[in-house]
Formats: structure tokens, sequence, C-alpha cells
């Protein structure tokens, strides 16, 4: 099977140190996939290499195309979007100037702003804060502003880093469920970085559990789930 | 009163360049967090292009719009030229750098025009403005023309497109190429806008202090008094900062004993002083947070 996300012998390096030792993965187009890991398994440096923003080597392709090489903003434009950990907020802007920020590489103003209200039915609270500075959010608003600006760029491949970070329990679901509803209506193709296991489990159609820079276990979601063996020693629930 | 009214007035007008300085200076801030030292002679140089022009018969209007842009292609070029590959450097390469643009720039400008002090002219002449004896022509033009300029980077930064995405990718680069913007060409832009303003100041100012390569040097430190004063996050906080810089010297100056022309200077160095012990973010910046 061709994936539409393929990534093979992924190596990525911070200065001298290395921080992936060959990474194997693929995402179907349309699926959603989540890497689990412990903290400083890889599992950010592994979006990060996908988006160009450490030194790499090995094979990323997305849709036949290679992304190695390639700078960050040109894999944006292939319609890669990457909802980084810490959000990534222009803090210093409304929560407006952020949405078209996250459209700034489109044509055609008519359809930003049609989008724009496509975010706003999406993620109500948002609607009543756009001239807000964005840096005045809570926590949860500036997790579903990231998401939001991300799904401006209306992008094929969504890369979530860490969407629970930090978040009280009932905003986690009612952002897990918004991410659901997105991929079923839009068939956005999702990969999600998760610490929270279990909230990815179920979120996703397959897991790949990384750790020490490789991938260790991978299968359909709800297999890892099951799994006794995995949970415990990997996963830790 | 009316030496008062004089004072504040003609503070005004020297404010308005002090306060394209200190934008100038704020800009290229925002996007590389260093100060541009270079900036005033970057300007004296737009300044004698300017001059060159009218020497040659170009009408005073066309000179200046020809050293406008050609002071914008030269900051965009500057910019991928020298301090693109610097952007990596450590801190004292790139001042050493600057320090480099900046004598550069004066000795060049020397050996093309050399170091006479040559007379500039004022588009709007020196008559007393609207027949009154507080301010003149030239002056009240001079704040009139800075007046549109700040009024048009306004509406660029607020409203545009481009503007936004300057900004995204002055206060965060690594957002800024998540949503797709290439960072390094926004601030090669920065630099190219920063050299322009920096060319309406020179142009407006030379009929007041004389065109000479050294002529910047005591209006860059102004520009740098209201930048730090009104804060080097906040651009409008600099442009503030540079009104208020250029009333304070004028009123220093006429109602302080013994300050006179000759200490105005070290007055203005006195507030920067000040407003970093009382206010280290100046009166309009925001401290920066950092989240660890």
């Amino acid at each position: 099977m061709s994936d539409f996300l393929s990534v093979a012998n992924l190596r990525s390096y911070y200065g001298q140190i290395q921080a992936l030792h060959g990474i194997d993965f693929g995402l179907a187009e349309g699926s959603v996939t989540t890497l689990l890991g412990a903290n400083g398994a890889g599992k950010t440096t592994t979006l990060r290499a996908i988006c160009g923003m450490v030194r790499s080597t090995g094979k990323i392709e997305f849709d036949g195309r290679s992304l190695i090489g390639l700078s960050t903003e040109a894999i944006v434009k292939l319609g890669i979007a990457h909802v980084p950990q810490g959000r990534g907020t222009f803090t210093r802007m409304n929560v407006e100037e952020n949405l078209q920020l996250g459209a700034i590489t489109r044509p055609g103003k008519a359809a930003i702003a049609s989008d724009i209200e496509r975010m706003y039915a999406l993620f109500p609270v948002l609607k009543e804060r756009r001239l807000q500075q964005a840096g005045l959010l809570s926590g949860g608003e500036q997790q579903m502003l990231a998401v939001a600006r991300a799904l401006m760029l209306r992008p094929r491949l969504l890369l979530l880093d860490e969407p629970s970070f930090g978040l009280a329990p009932l905003v986690v679901r009612e952002l897990f469920k918004t991410l659901t509803k997105i991929n079923r209506d839009e068939k956005t193709t999702i990969l999600v970085v998760e610490q929270n296991a279990q909230l990815a489990l179920e979120l996703a159609n397959t897991a790949y559990v990384i750790e020490t820079g490789q991938i260790v276990k991978s299968g359909p979601a709800d297999e890892i789930a099951n799994n006794e063996d995995i949970r415990k020693s990997y996963l830790g629930y | 009163m009316e030496l008062l009214t004089n004072q504040v007035l003609a503070g005004i007008a020297t404010g308005a360049i002090y306060a394209c300085m200190a934008l100038a200076v704020v800009m290229i801030y925002e996007a590389i967090d260093h100060l541009n030292f270079a900036q005033g002679e970057m300007a004296m140089f737009s300044t004698f292009i300017a001059w060159q022009f009218i020497e040659w018969g170009v009408p005073y209007w066309g000179a200046f719009a020809a050293s406008v842009l050609i002071s914008f292609i030269g900051g965009v070029i500057i910019e991928r030229a020298l301090f693109r590959p610097l952007a990596t450097a450590s801190i004292l390469v790139q001042i050493a750098g600057f320090i480099a643009l900046f004598y550069i720039i004066n000795s060049s400008a020397g050996l093309i025009w050399d170091f006479s002090i040559k007379s500039f002219p004022s588009p709007f002449g020196s008559a007393p403005f609207l027949g009154s004896q507080l301010i003149s022509d030239h002056q009240a033009g001079m704040f009139f023309v800075t007046l549109i300029l700040l009024g048009l980077l306004y509406f660029f930064f607020r409203f545009t497109r481009i503007g936004l995405a300057m900004r995204a990718a002055a206060t965060l680069p690594e957002s800024a190429r998540l949503v797709g913007i290439n960072v390094g060409w926004m601030i090669a832009l920065g630099w190219g806008l920063a050299s322009a303003i920096g060319a309406v100041a020179g142009i407006m100012i030379a009929p007041v202090v004389f065109l000479e390569p050294n002529m910047m040097a005591g209006v860059l430190l102004y520009g740098f008094v209201g930048a730090v004063l009104g804060g080097l996050s906040s651009p409008a906080g600099a442009v503030a900062g540079g009104f208020m810089v250029g009333v304070l010297e004028n009123l220093a100056g006429t109602y302080i004993p013994g300050v006179g022309n000759e200490l105005k200077l070290p007055i203005a160095l006195a507030m920067i002083v000040a407003v970093l012990v009382f206010r280290p973010t100046g009166l309009f910046g925001r401290p920066q947070v950092q989240r660890v």
C-alpha cells in the first residue's frame, strides 16, 4: 500500500545529538494515527522533522513528494498544518488575526472569510472573543484557537503535538470530539502525538509506540489499547 | 506663554523626525533583537542620494521618491547580503557588523560627496507658518510629511495581509513559519521599510541640521532615546517616545537654567537612564515573558 505520508529510516539531529534513530511508519489518507511514548522518546522531534524544523536524514514522503530538505514554509504550502507544543499562539494579536494568519498562504478573501465563520461555528467561544488579544485567552481557548488556526490552511494533513497538555479533562474531551468531527466531515488526515495514551487511542485508528527514538510497537489502536503488556510497559496506565 | 507654545510646537516638529528614527530602530529590533547602530548612517546616505538627484536637476519630490525607493532596495540588499549570513552568529559578531556598516557608509559618503557641510533645500520654505511666529513652514511641513508616513505605516501593518505576516514573522518566527510565512524575506522587507523611513526622516531634517556625513549622529541618538522611552517592544510607543523627546529636549533647553543647546543631549541620555531604572521595558513596552 502506498501511504499518504510515509516515513522511513528517519534520523534527526539537534546539533551533534541524535534524537531519532531510524523511525519507520506510514499514514493512510483520511486516517487518524497516534504516536505514543514517554517524555523524551522522540515524538515531538518526529513531528518537527516532518515540518523541516530539525536536521534529518532518511525518507519522508507526503503524497509522493519528498519533504527532506524542503523549508518549513514550503512544506506548509503543500497542505501540512502543525499545531506545535505550547500552541504557538500569536499572543499579541487578536483571535481573528490569528485565524487570518492560518490562511496567510491562501488566495481568495471571500473563501478565507467564510472559513473564519466556519471556525466560529466549530468553536463558538472564539467568536465571543474574536477581537480579544489571543494571549489573554485561557489555555483551553488557546488550544482551540491553535487547532482552528491550523484548519484555516485547509490542510490535507494535520499534525497535533500534545493537544491535551495542561487542559482540564472536560475541555480535552470536547477538543477530541471536535477533532473526531473534523476527521469525519472533512476527511482531514490527522497525526497526533500524546502522552495521554488512553485518550489518543480512543481517537485514533492506528497507533505507534516510540521509545528512545525508535518505533517499538505498532498496530490498530484498539489492539494496542487492549494489550496489557504494551499498556503496562510503555503507556503507564 | 508664547515662548512655551513655540518651544512645544518646535519640539513636536523635530520630535516627528525622532519618532521616525525610533520607529525604524524598533522595527529592526523587533525582527532581530538588536539595535541597528547604522540606521542613522543609512538615512544620511539616503539624504545624499536625494541631494545628488536634486543637483542633477530632478525636481524635489522626484528626488525624494527616488531616494526612498533606492533606500528601500538598499535596506533589503544589506539584510540579504550582510545580516542574513550573520543571523546565527553571536551577538558580539553582529554588533561588530553594525559598527562596520556604520563606518563603511559614513566614509563612503565622505569619499563620494566629501565632508563639507552642504545646505539642503526645503520644499516648504522657511517663511513663518500661516503668518504666525511660532513655527516655520518647513517645521510644519516636516511634521505633516511624517504624520502621513506614520499613518500609511499604521494602515499597512494593521490592515494588509503582508503587514500582518511581517508582524507575525517579527514577533514569533517559528509560529510564522508554521503558517507558511517566509520569515527571512519578511525580515528583509522590514529592513527595506526601516531604511525607507530613515530616508524620509533624513531628507526632512536635512534643511535644519545641514547635509554632511555626520548629520544623523545626534538625530539617531534622540531616536534611540525615543525608542527606549516608549519601549523597544512597542512601535506605537516608540513613536510617542520620539515626540516626547523632541518636546522635552526643547523645554529643558529653554527653561532649565544652564542647560542651553550644549546640555540638551546629556539631558536626553539622562532620560534613557532614568527610564531604564524605573521602567526597564519603557513607558509603553511590555515585559518579555518566556514560558520555560
